[in-house]
């Protein structure tokens, strides 16, 4: 066999061995060239009579983390192609023989009469998962890094070489539509406890025993081959199946507002799938892994939460000349929450921390902040008492800004007052070495102001963290005026080490993020007072796809805090940037009811020291109007939600802020929730195309208010025929 | 056109749905066959004139599956010419029978029919006959499946019915039945099931619970808030119906329609059949509708549907004397009451489906029997009957004394 991606081997007791192990890549991937040769090799050991079977292995620390994406992107262009040359209806032909390649390869294995074992040591994820479903036995080794698992949905997709026709034939119906539904990575045990892998072995015995396994004698041929199988859940249409489908249903519903075609194809696949024999279950999975493929969401999803998250984490907006920042140990002032969140990260991190305030007491307080998410971890089973000591021993509270001298980094998380943290910037500032990097971390305050107060403003940087810190992926770097590429480079740095995504931003009011958002809830805002109940403005605003309602959003960040923003804002921009509608909602939550949100129980919701918050009886007295919801146009009110934010954006872009459409649609989506299936902000008008949405805005700012008005970017896009990808690539 | 008069209507007395029922012994085809040759005994019906039999039933699988109509025209000594046919409309199935049976008549196409229902509940159960419409994806999810309980709650919590509203509906409902059992208002029509031997099975209906008040339902917990919360129906209502903050979950054992046995048959005929018959018209179909309703409250479409069948006849909601609106949850008639502002003195006056229990696809012609009598019995002239039905569909018939 003249293999390049594996190396095969038959051994004297006729086991066969196929090695996974690509050249010029640190992890196994499927590409055309690996199917061509596992096709090969299967027919190959179809006909050798001398091999018994054979072992599946991979030659890498890890098993394979599943198909190249951009196979898929490269079928989409050939659709493209042969559309435009034999007609649309080949071209689908052509794309749906193609794309289920894959899945007729598995089953020639699956069926080839000779059993296969897949040894599986680390990831193996995705197409690779279903290699190894296919196979007639799967061995995991135990080691703490290996994971399997379909995590597909995640980006969009969902499994279609066979992913979910084998798991819901290997587990009772509603687990394994969870397991295809959550996309999970699974441990070992898990996946062996779940009946998703049959044996576990250590790593070094994992060869041996897959070998065992085949010399044992076993047979290759799957269950459901066997015409006396029975799925575990028994048939779709029996009373264990009215059980399990129509709930089924609602909780697709439930999970994703039937927002995510790929979650929907799984739940069709499955239904449908299970009432036939598997070659007719699988060309049926095809058919829908065709139809995903083709979806807006897949490839806004898949550019945005695989492709452009995987760039930004590797540093693409890292000044490339600037060498690594060696940062063993960082300074946080100001052990607050904040302060106090980003020790534990950094700590968890394996980064030392000096976590300085005031008081000794508040830098301790700060500390057993850390000591508290940790024993949280440890009561729900995710850590020991060892890795809380370890992280413990990380943070050195301290009252004395002395400490700032031995570290790499310097962060203040003092309080959001410019006088606050001016005094801090120049205390930190003559107690750290020369040449350290100093960050700020504000939500509010404009870098550049800041950096003033900072002898070397080249050296100063502005971080975001988002709260919670430990659960927030995105982290928001602000460039100042001055701000230096060191600077920038240490900051992102600083962020990969703590294992988050940046986006980098340039210095204005609200920065990036914070702007969206505040239109967000402003539009919540609105809907309140123009008469729509309280419960459908929070429910319409989920089903637009975001993960909280901008009421509950609101509490959560504080009402009052809600009200100095649009104070400060009047005094900055004066009256006109403020909607009194909008003015006097918060004055009456606020000032009349001393409503400040979650912080004392009681804002937009009530929150009862028993059971679940809910919507405080008396929103509906502050409405002047009532509207009867059975008029009211759902798709128009998502529509506000999602263009507020989106328009937003675009000004982000318009204003130099945003300079990169990666950023603005990762950092919506990791950073506010943005609707993940619009693959964020800025994918959200591309995807229905700058023109639509700029008609889209102008309709919403005839009925709504000139807040809609289209940008003049938007404007200017829109006669060129540009997106913000297009655009940006040829910037 | 034409009309299409009602010569009579038989119904079975209502069994407890459960093995423990009276009925639980007979089976589907014996409920239909005792409707049926109770239709032709006691009108001496010379069932050479009949040419069609249709029987509405839900569950029409296992022993009710086939063709149940047929086999019954069979046992009941109809003759070999006597075809069948089962329709399934869901709940409003044995309204839906007769409205057939009288578009037939009316298209002078047939000249005498027999529509009505069936369905053992305790035999075949609910649900037996599965369909794609609660499991299948392609019409589950865009039609936002639930389970009817659920749909209910959702109704009570929209249109503000409270806990004690529904329960003080329940009350009502079977104070009104036992008022009218006590009365014998349902004399007329009720024909004892018997065995082999002639013995007595039932003759009364098995399900009411007449000492119902409010401190005994208050005592019920309420029926659907695990499969809400768990199944994910909650979120669907709410998905639907965005306004709602939480489902307010009001409906129980004790103010929904009961689970029972039964069978019911209405003859239907023109002038002429009637007068070869020698039978006496005792009303004429007047009008009849069907119409789709919102799926996601599945309920609400015998409002729906009378607001179009009121327009097609040419009336005003004042024009009818009584209303018969199926008890499927109490929720749906103090919809019902609600939307048309009327006054439950002219509502169900003889209780119904939660006091005497709701056999799925027999209902809707015993209603319609129900409401004859009722007109006759206090000299009223004009009735509309109407059932809400699963999947968001409402059906209605007007019946007028002749």
């Amino acid at each position: 066999m003249n293999l390049n991606n594996f190396r095969f081997d038959v051994d004297a007791d006729g086991v066969a061995t196929l090695t996974w192990d690509m050249p010029d890549r640190s992890m196994n991937v499927i590409t055309q060239a690996v199917m061509d040769e596992l096709e090969r090799t299967i027919r190959h050991i179809m006909s050798a009579p001398e091999v018994k079977g054979c072992v599946v292995i991979s030659g890498k620390s890890d098993f394979s983390g599943g198909a190249d994406l951009g196979m898929l992107e490269a079928s989409s262009h050939r659709f493209a192609k042969t559309a435009a040359e034999k007609g649309e209806e080949v071209a689908r032909q052509e794309f749906f023989d193609g794309t289920r390649r894959l899945s007729l390869i598995y089953r020639e294995l699956e069926t080839s009469g000779k059993p296969w074992v897949a040894a599986i040591d680390g990831v193996c994820l995705g197409g690779a998962f279903e290699l190894a479903l296919a196979c007639h036995h799967r061995i995991v080794s135990d080691n703490l890094k290996t994971r399997v698992g379909l995590p597909e949905v995640k980006v969009g997709l969902f499994p279609g070489a066979g992913g979910t026709q084998r798991v819901i034939r290997l587990m009772p119906t509603g687990d394994a539509l969870q397991m295809l539904f959550k996309g999970e990575q699974l441990k070992a045990n898990a996946a062996k406890a779940m009946g998703l892998v049959h044996e576990i072995a250590p790593k070094a015995e994992l060869h041996e025993k897959a070998r065992a396994w085949i010399l044992a004698g076993n047979k290759g041929a799957a269950p459901w081959d066997d015409p006396k199988f029975r799925p575990p859940s028994g048939r779709v249409f029996s009373p264990t199946g009215m059980m399990i489908w129509p709930a089924a249903n609602a909780i697709y519903r439930r999970e994703t507002q039937d927002n995510y075609p790929a979650a929907k194809a799984i739940l069709h696949a499955a239904f449908e799938g299970l009432q036939l024999p598997m070659d007719l279950a699988l060309r049926v999975e095809s058919r829908w892994f065709a139809h995903i493929l083709g979806t807006k969401e897949a490839r806004v999803m898949i550019r945005s939460l695989f492709v452009s998250m995987g760039e930004l984490n590797k540093g693409a907006r890292r000044p490339k000349a600037e060498p690594r920042a060696q940062i063993h140990k960082v300074g946080i002032i100001g052990a607050g929450f904040m302060g106090a969140s980003i020790a534990y990260v950094a700590a968890l991190n394996g980064i030392d921390v000096a976590l300085i305030d005031r008081t000794m007491e508040a830098a301790d307080t700060g500390k057993a902040h850390s000591h508290k998410l940790m024993s949280d971890q440890i009561a729900k089973g995710r850590a020991k008492t060892a890795d809380r000591d370890a992280l413990l021993a990380h943070i050195h509270p301290s009252d004395d800004y002395a400490v700032l001298a031995d570290c790499d980094l310097v962060i203040e998380a003092v309080f959001e007052d410019r006088a606050v943290k001016a005094e801090t910037i120049r205390k930190a500032q003559a107690a750290m070495k020369p040449g350290t990097i100093f960050a700020s971390n504000t939500s509010t305050l404009p870098i550049t102001s800041l950096a003033e107060n900072f002898s070397k403003p080249e050296d100063f940087v502005g971080i975001h963290f988002f709260s919670p810190v430990e659960r927030m992926m995105l982290v928001e770097v602000i460039k100042g005026a001055k701000t230096g590429d060191r600077a920038l480079a240490c900051a992102l740095d600083f962020i990969r080490l703590l294992r988050k995504t940046p986006i980098v931003v340039n210095d204005s009011r609200g920065f990036y993020a914070n702007r969206c958002v505040l239109n967000y809830v402003r539009e919540g805002h609105l809907m309140l007072m123009e008469g729509v109940p309280a419960a459908m403005v929070e429910n319409v605003a989920r089903m637009a796809g975001m993960p909280v309602g901008p009421l509950a959003l609101n509490d959560e960040v504080a009402l009052d805090l809600a009200w100095k923003i649009l104070q400060a804002t009047k005094a900055d921009l004066g009256s006109g940037a403020v909607d009194p509608a909008q003015e006097c909602l918060l004055d009456t939550l606020v000032n009349t009811h001393g409503r400040l949100g979650r912080k004392n129980g009681k804002g937009f919701y009530d929150y009862p020291d028993k059971g679940p918050k809910h919507l405080w009886s008396g929103l509906a007295d502050l409405q002047s109007a009532k509207l009867d919801p059975d008029t009211l146009d759902v798709e128009d009110m998502k529509q506000r939600f999602l263009v507020t934010q989106a328009l937003e954006a675009a000004r982000t872009v318009e204003d130099g802020v945003i300079t990169d459409p990666r950023e603005a649609d990762v950092g919506s989506i990791l950073g506010f929730g943005f609707a993940p299936f619009t693959g964020g902000t800025l994918s959200y008008i591309d995807g229905m195309g700058v023109s639509e949405f700029v008609l889209l805005c102008d309709r919403l700012a005839k009925k709504y208010g000139p807040r809609f008005a289209p940008c003049d970017l938007l404007l200017d896009m829109a006669t060129k025929k540009e997106t913000f990808y297009r655009h940006s690539s040829a910037a | 056109m034409a009309e299409a008069f009602i010569y009579d209507h038989v119904r079975t007395p209502r069994g407890r749905g459960k093995s423990d029922g009276a009925l639980h012994e007979v089976s589907t085809l014996g409920l239909a066959t005792t409707a049926l040759t109770a239709l032709r005994l006691r009108n001496h019906l010379d069932t050479a004139l009949v040419d069609d039999v249709i029987l509405g039933c839900v569950d029409p699988v296992g022993e009710a599956g086939g063709n149940i109509a047929r086999a019954a025209a069979l046992t009941s000594n109809y003759g070999h010419h006597v075809p069948g046919v089962q329709i399934n409309r869901f709940c409003a199935s044995g309204l839906d029978a007769v409205n057939f049976a009288a578009a037939q008549v009316m298209s002078g196409q047939h000249d005498m029919a027999i529509g009505g229902g069936v369905e053992s509940m305790s035999r075949v159960g609910i649900g037996a006959s599965g369909g794609a419409w609660p499991v299948d994806p392609a019409i589950a999810i865009p039609s936002y499946f639930m389970p009817q309980g659920i749909s209910a709650d959702l109704i009570a919590t929209k249109y503000g019915f409270t806990r004690t509203a529904v329960d003080a509906y329940a009350v009502e409902s079977q104070s009104r039945a036992a008022k009218a059992w006590g009365a014998g208002h349902f004399a007329k029509s009720v024909v004892p099931v018997r065995d082999v031997n002639g013995l007595t099975i039932l003759d009364r209906d098995e399900h009411m619970r007449p000492s119902t008040d409010m401190q005994s339902l208050g005592a019920l917990k309420p029926s659907f808030v695990m499969m809400a919360e768990q199944g994910g129906f909650g979120a669907v209502a709410l998905q639907a119906h965005p306004e709602i903050e939480r489902l307010d979950h009001v409906h129980h054992a004790g103010n929904s329609s009961g689970i029972v046995d039964g069978a019911s048959a209405v003859l239907i005929g023109n002038a002429r059949a009637g007068e070869a018959a020698g039978l006496k018209p005792r009303a004429r179909i007047r009008a009849f509708a069907n119409i789709g309703s919102e799926p996601a409250l599945m309920l609400t479409g015998p409002v729906d549907v009378t607001r179009k069948l009121l327009k097609r006849a040419g009336m005003n909601i004042f024009d009818i004397d009584l209303f018969e609106v199926n008890e499927a949850f109490a929720a749906v008639v103090l919809r019902y009451l609600q939307a048309f502002d009327l006054d439950m003195a002219r509502v169900n006056v003889n209780g119904g489906a939660i006091a005497m229990g709701h056999p799925l696809g027999a209902t809707g012609a015993m209603i319609l029997g129900t409401a004859l009598d009722e007109l006759e019995r206090s000299g009223k002239s004009t009735a509309l009957i109407t059932l809400c039905i699963g999947a968001g569909m409402g059906t209605a018939t007007i019946i007028e004394r002749v």
